[in-house]
């Protein structure tokens, strides 16, 4: 039995903050928030907002100092926070936090604020912040859960606040939009919460009836067999591959993207999408390495599939949202190619780029909002010119876009790069092909920048007001982050290689399998092509 | 006067158990003075020897049909109306005098803390078990009779109906479900049936002004009394079979005898099953459901809805894992079937239903789904705590609590009348009620199974159950129990949707099929629906008497509660475990 709260590492190193339950005030704090927004007179608008706004940004600032107060160098899970809850399905209360889900937790706490203040609310202030909140407990505890239930009961509520977000205070068709993303999810939950208890039934089968959600305590002991686990590793790769989402079955995204307000398209984007990728890192390949490793190429298809499919489709699209939306589905593609690669490589750049696709894809459904706002349309074809009329909103889109697109100096080229050495070395012609979406990105989004910034604008377009400070102050932190980790991702892979490496040596205690000694550093220059012959030697 | 002829029919039924004891081997003190040593097959019963009555485990039962007799003798001996409440007072009082002393036989047969009990035992010459099963089946039926008396207050004199019979049925009702929750013999769970059945019609026809609430009434009475009479046929067959009415000396029988030909035992099972599968509205035998669902008075609806089905499902798993246990490969098989169907029909059908009280009768016919989920994982051998009885035990007490919620609701937006049921009544709802609306989300989202909510720690529970049950067929039905609350989950957002809903024509793009599903006509199309729809929905004011909003408060607190922590409850519902 574990003691009450469990303040240290696994490997017993001592974790800073001992006796003060971090995570667990990281967790509950919004929804605290939000029950204090819930009980304000609706009538005190700025009261709700000073409160709200607060709140999610007292809980980015916790995740700050989580993120400073993380010892580096370890693949323990931090800050562990332990508690039974429901002693007779052996479920506790166990949030801790690794180099996989820290930055995350951090993404998380810099959207909320900002997508909370960012765009106008059209309508109900209160409740809406209230859902953002709560939708913040639900991706906080999500990321953090180290239990598989506690993980689903979170998972499962980012649903709630989403869906009203989108049905309340989005734009036309966003009944339909709402409820199909609804369903969606949830239809992918389902089979993965049968999924889940076979496992543990499973698992307490093959280990004396010791019944357990506890990830640790799962991925211990004996594995259960082989094709039971394969449809409980399928169970799970449905689920998360709706939420990712990936090609088959990613039809709700556009909706949902498109038709959610502002702040909800950024959070959509930013976090829940990677609630999906992390699922699959943490519950799929961490959990089930050997059918992880026997299934990568399918999910490897997929997501290659996704690539091409996201991009071209994003290319034709009208709805500058909609364009934006389906590049996610194409970056989305990028990070599910870097984690089943299985190579420090590919995971760590898979890991990187989740949040940064959360940083530039938040910041362009930001930006087309504010597009939005002014024009009141979303359509590319009535965009004319907006460059003249709005300069800082054209220099930081073109900022934004960049990082989007994957250019050297930003974000986004460090992980996709990362990612496509690290499939190179194992899977050649998946990353060869893979390579092409980032010509594709260029394509569709210089495209549409060309279309709506350049030229003489006229009519609504020439007297469209620029960005005001509010929303400068509101782009600054984004555009920050974005520079910063195009120039020095170290601080940032530094912390998720020994995770990452700690999932590899998982598969590998499990399957025997070991990854192409290639580019064992993050170091960008070791990637000879030639260097990766397939299966050669140890690291 | 329902006590001594139950007595005297168990006296005249509990010698002839083959031969052998009536009384269950339960290895606690039977009571000696049965007085059925001597009575064999001889047909020579001799004088006729009552047995020893424990009344203080029949409590329960005889304050509620007392009390119920106090009040109609009472107010019939009285002149002019009573005080207002007084009525809806006296039952809740009833009842909770009732579950106290359930409460006090928990303790006592249970026990409340880890200390050694003497057990469950059986009582009144076996007919009556008096376990942790039937004590649960008992208190949640309770709480049913209390939240329907509470919604009873306001509805009758809103619908100028007030008078002491309403509330008398509920407690005559209340008596015979929990009869047949410790019935421990096949006629005694007849009994209950009827006891339960027969105050349910006249409940259901209540409303006398209302044409709708006749129809049900008749529909119910009529199919009621078919399923009665296929109930009985089964008993008769399965006495036939095995010489026994009593469960545990069938039980015994059938373990200790090899049947050479066991069709008439298998038949008979069918029909209990039949007769027992019509109370607890299980697919196939749902038709009445929604007719009556829909025509009965609400605060009926909401009575039927939770007490009928927990009656009903008590008696059902009372048989088949008290009686039949060594014939589960026979009725694995159909209780299979029947959950599958329950699950499919009752979620898919009510998608295209455009009355929310329709919507929730087809609901809480999928819920049934789930409870024989757990039903059919109930015989679970294995070192796994999760048990499929516990499971559906808790899952009938959340579902009572969260289905008694919601045609709370529904009796407040039903209005003068209780005519205000289709989603069209419910658009808007959050501006003019946000604190209503945002209890029907609750309870909705519960019934729905999401997290939090006391309805996904009971779908958790039976589903949990049945993939612990282990084999293939068990875990498709897993899925499929899943795969149906995601289509269940399409109709409560469609509720939902209508109450947040702002009035506006926003469904008219791809909400399209939603707007036509809302529309009364059902064929108009889009804008034009939606303009129809908002324009009454918004003039009606609504009004929510004190008791209802207590009710429905108790609902909500519950259904929160113990979906963030369900350990007490989790715990009560592992521990309400049958005698035999």
């Amino acid at each position: 039995m574990l003691p009450a709260v469990v303040s240290v590492g696994t490997n017993g190193a001592r974790i800073p903050g001992v006796g003060f339950p971090l995570l667990t005030v990281i967790t509950l704090l919004p929804l605290i928030t939000a029950v204090i927004v819930a009980l304000i007179p609706r009538s005190r608008v700025e009261l709700i907002k000073l409160v709200g706004v607060g709140g999610a940004t007292a809980t980015a600032a916790l995740t700050a100092y989580l993120t400073y107060k993380f010892a580096t160098g370890t693949a323990a899970f931090q800050f562990q926070s332990h508690h039974m809850w429901i002693e007779s399905f052996g479920i506790s209360w166990h949030l801790g936090v690794d180099g996989i889900s820290l930055f995350l937790v951090l993404l998380c706490g810099l959207l909320f604020p900002l997508a909370m203040v960012g765009p106008t609310i059209h309508g109900n202030e209160k409740s809406y912040l209230a859902w953002l909140l709560v939708l913040e407990t639900g991706c906080l505890g999500s990321f953090l859960s180290l239990d598989l239930f506690l993980f689903f009961l979170f998972f499962e509520l980012t649903l709630v606040p989403m869906y009203f977000i989108i049905s309340g205070w989005g734009y036309d068709n966003r009944v339909y939009a709402s409820t199909k993303f609804f369903l969606y999810t949830l239809a992918g939950s389902a089979v993965m919460l049968v999924g889940m208890l076979a496992l543990v039934l499973l698992h307490a089968n093959a280990n004396g009836g010791l019944i357990t959600f506890d990830l640790v305590q799962l991925t211990s002991g004996n594995p259960i067999g082989n094709t039971a686990a394969t449809l409980i590793f399928l169970s799970f790769a449905v689920a998360f591959g709706i939420k990712v989402p990936l090609v088959p079955i990613h039809t709700w995204l556009p909706d949902a993207h498109t038709e959610a307000p502002t702040g909800g398209s950024v959070i959509l984007a930013g976090v829940l999408l990677k609630l999906g990728t992390y699922g699959l890192l943490r519950f799929g390949i961490f959990l089930f390495p050997r059918q992880a490793l026997h299934l990568a190429p399918w999910l490897l298809v997929l997501a290659v599939i996704g690539i091409i499919y996201g991009a071209i489709v994003a290319t034709v699209q009208k709805d500058l949202k909609r364009l934006v939306a389906y590049s996610s589905v194409a970056h989305l593609g990028f990070i599910v190619l870097g984690l089943f690669a299985l190579t420090t490589e590919g995971l760590s750049g898979g890991v990187l780029q989740m949040v940064n696709h959360g940083l530039s894809t938040g910041a362009l459904f930001l930006l087309v909002g504010m597009i939005y706002e002014r024009r009141h349309t979303r359509q590319i074809s009535e965009l004319h010119g907006l460059q003249k009329s709005a300069p800082w909103l054209a220099a930081i889109f073109t900022v934004v876009m960049l990082s989007s697109i994957g250019v050297p100096g930003l974000n986004g080229f460090v992980g996709e790069f990362l990612i496509l050495i690290g499939t190179f070395v194992t899977h050649r012609w998946y990353a060869v092909v893979g390579a092409t979406g980032v010509i594709l990105a260029a394509l569709y989004l210089l495209w549409a920048y060309q279309r709506v910034f350049h030229g003489e604008p006229t009519g609504d377009n020439a007297t469209m007001p620029d960005m005001s400070w509010k929303e400068r102050w509101v782009m600054l932190p984004l555009l920050v982050a974005i520079v910063f980790l195009g120039v020095y991702p170290k601080p940032l892979l530094t912390r998720i290689e020994p995770s990452v490496n700690a999932v590899l040596a998982r598969v590998h205690d499990v399957t025997g399998y070991t990854q192409p000694a290639v580019a064992v550093s993050t170091s960008v220059v070791a990637a000879a092509p030639g260097a990766g012959a397939v299966g050669s030697g140890s690291p | 006067m329902i006590t001594a002829t139950l007595t005297r029919l168990v006296a005249q039924v509990a010698p002839t158990g083959g031969g052998a004891t009536g009384t269950p081997a339960t290895g606690t003190a039977t009571p000696p003075a049965t007085g059925n040593t001597g009575a064999g097959f001889s047909g020579n019963l001799g004088p006729l020897q009552l047995p020893h009555v424990e009344y203080h485990f029949l409590l329960p039962f005889l304050i509620l049909a007392g009390s119920a007799l106090a009040m109609l003798a009472v107010s019939s001996l009285i002149r002019g109306r009573w005080p207002k409440g007084l009525y809806a007072g006296w039952t809740v009082v009833t009842a909770l005098v009732v579950m106290g002393w359930t409460w006090h036989l928990w303790g006592q047969v249970v026990g409340h803390g880890s200390a050694p009990r003497p057990g469950p035992v059986a009582a009144v010459a076996g007919a009556i078990a008096v376990d942790g099963f039937s004590l649960f089946v008992t208190l949640t039926i309770c709480a049913a009779l209390i939240l329907a008396a509470l919604l009873a207050e306001s509805y009758l004199p809103r619908e100028h109906l007030d008078g002491p019979e309403f509330y008398v049925l509920m407690m005559l009702s209340t008596a015979g479900g929990i009869l047949m929750g410790e019935a421990n013999d096949l006629i005694v769970v007849f009994l209950g049936l009827e006891i339960l059945s027969l105050s349910l019609y006249v409940l259901t026809a209540y409303h006398r002004r209302r044409q709708r609430s006749s129809e049900a009434g008749m529909k119910y009475f009529v199919l009621g009394a078919f399923s009665s009479a296929f109930f009985l046929y089964g008993v008769a067959l399965v006495y036939g079979a095995t010489g026994s009415t009593s469960l545990p000396a069938i039980a015994n029988f059938l373990s200790s005898h090899v049947l050479p030909s066991n069709g008439v035992l298998l038949a008979g099972m069918a029909l209990l099953i039949v007769g027992l599968g019509f109370k607890v509205a299980a697919v196939p035998f749902h038709s009445w459901a929604p007719d009556v669902y829909e025509g009965s008075p609400s605060p009926a609806t909401a009575f039927m809805a939770a007490a009928a089905k927990t009656a009903g499902f008590a008696a059902l798993l009372r048989i088949l894992l008290s009686a039949l246990p060594t014939q589960a490969e026979n009725w694995r098989p159909i209780i299979w079937v029947l959950a599958a169907l329950t699950l499919v029909v009752g979620s898919v059908i009510a998608v295209v239903q455009t009355d929310v009280k329709r919507i929730l009768a087809y609901s809480s016919v999928s819920h049934a789904g789930y409870v024989l989920l757990g039903l059919q994982a109930a015989t679970a051998t294995g070192a796994i705590s999760s048990n499929g009885l516990a499971g559906s035990a808790f899952y009938l007490l959340a579902y009572t609590f969260m289905v008694a919620g919601s045609f709370a609701i529904v009796t407040v937006v039903g209005g003068q009348g209780d005519s205000h049921h289709s989603l069209d009544a419910y658009r808007g709802l959050a501006n003019r009620r946000p604190a209503l609306a945002l209890a029907f989300t609750i309870l909705l989202m519960s019934q729905a199974g999401i997290p939090f909510t006391t309805g996904f720690i009971a779908k958790f529970d039976v589903i949990s159950a049945v993939v612990t049950h282990g084999g293939a067929p068990d875990y498709v039905l897993g899925v499929l129990a899943m795969l149906a609350a995601v289509v269940s989950t399409f109709f409560y957002l469609k509720i939902i949707i209508a109450m947040y809903s702002r009035g506006e024509t926003s469904a008219a793009g791809g909400g399209a099929a939603e707007a036509a599903a809302a529309s009364p006509a059902g064929g108009a199309s889009g804008g034009g629906a939606t303009a129809v729809l908002t324009a009454p929905a918004i003039q009606r004011t609504i009004e929510i008497p004190a008791t209802i909003t207590i009710a429905i408060g108790i609902c909500v607190a519950f259904t929160l509660a113990f979906g963030i922590y369900p350990a007490p409850l989790i715990h009560l519902a592992e521990r309400a475990g049958l005698l035999f």
